[in-house]
């Protein structure tokens, strides 16, 4: 086998293992009950239509906005600008938002949201949420959709994009 | 020539910012479509044309779809016989998820493996649970849309299935 491929392949897995070593966040094991979307507090929550005046005023800076909920739903509509992120109720999603947040600053400026149904039944933003908490993020939001993405945000017209 | 040009610039760009721009309304066809069963064996809508079909859309990270299904097997296995096909769509992005569900929870309806290209020939499957009931003539004749009132989505298969009969 190839030398320098066996080298590049051991330094990887001694990365992964320092990196999780490191960081308990990261190698934090996934509760075995999600996190309620009711557990996030209210203070914490950011309405739909709040959150798209935010993005149609120019002068406003923009949130960081992270899709934590299924990719089937994120491929059909997303709010536009929004990045995937992956679903807060897998491990592979939070492992996903971790490493997505992991240059940021602590104060940086997040939305994370679900809308794959309605919210009391959310198996995904409280988990994010709760990842992000974790991790240190003092200006994160939650999007609080009622119903679910097409009723709460696409049918009030607000900005949309579609595909991976 | 410019103005003409400029507003069919704005539609086409209006039409890729709605993220539910097919139509999927109560009286229109309902998109033909085919997808695998559990069994990856390919099954397509047309093939239940005659019957009353009630198309669910669920996930099986979904609470309130669980709490539907039994209810629907139910109704298969009462109602089957006058003409009612439900039909279960997954929309889970992994279909081992699906079939873990379904080997702990039979239905006694096909289960097929749903995903986005199927969500947005139905205008987007943009939430859970989500279910048409589509006419013998292949008609879109009710759509339910989350936490729905069974008792009366009942009441409406009775009534068609009287039509049917008629």
């Amino acid at each position: 086998m190839n030398l320098q491929l066996i080298k590049k392949f051991t330094s990887a897995i001694v990365g992964c293992v320092l990196i999780g070593t490191a960081n308990p966040a990261l190698a934090a094991p996934k509760p075995a009950t999600p996190q309620p979307a009711a557990s996030i507090p209210a203070a914490s929550l950011i309405q739909p239509a709040e959150l798209a005046a935010l993005l149609q005023s120019p002068a406003a800076p923009k949130p960081l906005i992270l899709q934590v909920g299924f990719r089937t739903l994120y491929v059909q509509s997303h709010i536009s600008g929004a990045e995937y992120a992956g679903p807060g109720n897998e491990e592979s999603g939070l492992q996903r938002l971790r490493e997505r947040v992991a240059t940021l600053p602590k104060d940086a400026a997040i939305v994370i949201y679900c809308g794959c149904c309605p919210w009391n039944h959310c198996p995904n933003v409280g988990e994010a949420f709760s990842a992000l908490q974790g991790l240190g993020f003092t200006h994160v939001k939650v999007m609080y959709v009622a119903e679910n993405f097409g009723d709460d945000w696409v049918n009030k017209g607000y900005p949309v994009a579609k595909g991976s | 020539m410019k103005l003409t040009a400029h507003i069919a610039a704005t539609v086409i760009l209006g039409a890729s910012l709605c993220g539910a721009a097919d139509s999927t309304a109560i009286g229109d066809r309902a998109p033909d479509f085919s997808r695998p069963d559990l069994a990856g064996k390919p099954v397509r809508l047309a093939d239940y044309h005659g019957k009353l079909v009630l198309l669910n859309f669920w996930a099986s990270w979904c609470g309130p779809c669980l709490e539907e299904m039994p209810k629907f097997s139910g109704w298969q296995r009462e109602y089957g016989a006058q003409g009612l096909q439900v039909i279960g769509v997954s929309m889970d992005d992994d279909s081992a998820a699906a079939r873990r569900l379904i080997a702990r929870h039979p239905t006694t309806y096909p289960i097929l493996l749903g995903d986005a290209a199927l969500g947005e020939s139905f205008g987007g499957v943009l939430g859970l649970p989500l279910s048409y009931l589509i006419d013998p003539n292949g008609r879109i004749v009710a759509r339910y849309q989350g936490n729905g009132d069974l008792a009366k989505m009942e009441t409406k298969i009775k009534a068609l299935l009287a039509q049917r009969s008629r």
